[in-house]
């Protein structure tokens, strides 16, 4: 969740152009030195990102144990994943994951930014409370979840069991492992979203709404007609943000389940984390991270291709 | 789009809402209000209320478990990152801003790219090479990578503010005679300095909740976070889950305390964003 409340308009502008030639000219200093500004934020990144990011992508083309010399095995590592029941499993449930993610917050939360904005007292309040966990750590609200409410011994499901209820705790069985991490992961993530769509509907004109109210429109028509298409931008951008976020989940995961029981909540996040860190094979863990970057990337491409389009048009 | 006079239709709503803000704040009162009763009690059953409230728990595990340290790392790691994502991202969205870079377009593309590349795409060479040079527990170098992570997205912001500031006030400073580097600090940050106090505030907060990075470079107990700590302490107190959720509520208590007084900033910071966009 490092990034979940870092939502900064990655909306870049439109026209690309070179600056015109009045500018230039009108501009007396002759060579600029304003890349010097540039250079700390893009030395930082440089080592810090694009040469490790580079030298993943070596190493997943080798075998290494983190302290011996690499030695280039070509393309096995990518082949023995590929063949690997856990790789695939991963996959499916990283997909799984997106999906559901991506979409039930998002119909939740819109619908919840609707209701805030029928009433006119405690909107503040609300807000607050809604948006309460994105502000606490995950590893917190993990084990809180885990030992006060999922726990057979000491949590909630304990207590409904002691009472006659049949419910059991989600995380230890593999057919409800990753539902399990995943609701908690939306339990803390939907009030996020409300508040960023309550904001986006509130810059809705209220003419507008009013006027469409009193031509005798249903709320729903009200909704669908005219808010709906304002917000569409703030929400084609969460639904951006929400695919790579998910795709990325790490700490939920590694708190909640460990990626257990067997391999039935692993995404590849954990998967090339306990590859590197537990069994120190490097090499296929980069592998791993390198297939998970692609999704990442294609999912921007085919936005900043959507936003060119609406631009255009 | 308001109810007006409409009494059990406006119940309804008022209904819905407090249910969902109940779903919300119980698990977090869970966590208070465990704190406070004996493990024994807990372990009977989460749902009771602390009539008898131990309120030297907090105190006790304090001491116990380092969280003076821990929280100071926090702190400190905090400032450090909020103090360097600050000038560089100001700088960088300044030129960026004002196209006076040569591939200024290239530029914003690689920082929105490396938004999108998970952790573990870069974390095992840094790793590793930290390992080499025993800086492993060094806080100078979580410093750094929470900073290169921070900075695109402040970039972007900032870059929003910059664009609402009028060039006739950069030229008119500089026919005076100013520098870029005067025109920078005496013109551009007062007039983005909202924006760098939102940049700043969002950087905290998430500094102070991140998990994968910070268990990773911080191993232990001396240069910890508090996020860090927690997660080493769950095993140790693994079957005393009254103190532990002591240890949460003093690691969460901060946040949202902090939240809470600036949430209206917060608020609008955190959607300005993603409304514009």
């Amino acid at each position: 969740m490092t990034d979940q409340s870092t939502s900064a308009s990655l909306a870049l502008p439109a026209s690309a152009g070179l600056p015109g030639r009045r500018v230039r000219a009108r501009r007396k200093k002759p060579a600029s030195r304003k890349w010097l500004f540039v250079l700390p934020a893009l030395l930082v990144s440089l080592c810090v990102v694009l040469i490790p990011v580079i030298t993943t992508t070596l190493l997943a083309f080798t075998d290494w144990n983190g302290f011996s010399m690499p030695r280039w095995v070509g393309l096995s590592n990518f082949v023995a994943i590929m063949q690997e029941a856990r790789f695939w499993q991963a996959f499916q449930n990283n997909c799984i994951y997106t999906f559901l993610f991506a979409t039930v917050p998002m119909i939740g939360s819109l619908f919840a930014a609707v209701l805030l904005m029928t009433v006119r007292k405690g909107r503040t309040f609300f807000q607050v409370v809604y948006f309460l966990p994105v502000t606490i750590a995950t590893v917190i609200l993990a084990q809180i979840w885990r030992s006060m409410i999922f726990s057979p011994t000491s949590g909630v499901v304990g207590w409904l069991q002691s009472v006659g209820i049949p419910v059991d705790n989600p995380l230890v069985s593999p057919d409800t492992s990753l539902l399990g991490v995943l609701f908690v992961d939306m339990w803390s993530w939907w009030g996020y979203l409300t508040v960023i769509y309550f904001a986006a509907l509130r810059q809705v004109d209220r003419s507008l709404i009013e006027a469409a109210l009193v031509d005798g429109a249903s709320r729903w028509q009200t909704f669908r007609h005219i808010l709906l298409p304002t917000i569409l931008p703030t929400v084609m951008f969460m639904l951006l943000m929400s695919i790579i976020w998910s795709f990325k989940v790490f700490d939920w995961i590694y708190v909640l389940t460990a990626g257990g029981p067997g391999f039935s909540s692993e995404v590849l996040a954990t998967l090339a984390y306990k590859t590197a860190f537990q069994s120190f094979e490097v090499g296929r863990a980069s592998a791993y991270s390198l297939s998970m970057s692609l999704v990442g990337l294609v999912a921007i491409v085919i936005y900043l291709r959507l936003q060119a389009r609406r631009e255009k048009a | 789009m308001e109810l007006g006079k409409n009494l059990p239709a406006r119940l309804f709503v008022y209904a819905l809402l407090g249910a969902a803000a109940f779903s919300v704040a119980f698990p977090l009162a869970l966590m208070v209000l465990n704190s406070l009763r004996s493990n024994f009690d807990v372990l009977l059953s989460p749902l009771g209320w602390p009539s008898e409230p131990d309120w030297s728990v907090f105190a006790r595990v304090w001491s116990e478990a380092q969280l003076g340290r821990a929280m100071a790392n926090s702190l400190m790691i905090a400032v450090g990152t909020v103090l360097i994502v600050c000038t560089i991202s100001s700088m960088a969205a300044w030129a960026i801003a004002r196209k006076d870079v040569p591939g200024w377009m290239v530029i914003s593309l690689y920082f929105l790219a490396t938004t999108t590349i998970p952790i573990q795409m870069f974390m095992f060479p840094l790793y590793f090479l930290l390992a080499q040079l025993s800086l492993i527990n060094s806080p100078i170098a979580v410093i750094m990578i929470y900073s290169a992570i921070f900075t695109p997205f402040s970039l972007f912001l900032l870059r929003a503010y910059v664009l609402d500031i009028p060039m006739e006030l950069e030229e008119a400073a500089r026919i005076d005679g100013a520098s870029d580097l005067r025109v920078f600090t005496n013109v551009i940050v007062p007039l983005i300095s909202p924006g760098l106090l939102t940049v700043a505030l969002i950087v905290c907060l998430n500094v102070w909740n991140e998990f994968l990075i910070s268990i990773t470079f911080l191993q232990n107990a001396e240069s910890a976070t508090a996020t860090a700590r927690f997660y080493q302490l769950t095993g140790r107190y693994g079957n005393n889950l009254a103190d532990l959720m002591a240890v949460a509520t003093i690691i969460a208590l901060p946040t949202v305390i902090f939240f809470v007084l600036v949430q209206r900033r917060f608020i609008e910071g955190v959607s300005a964003g993603a409304v514009k966009g």
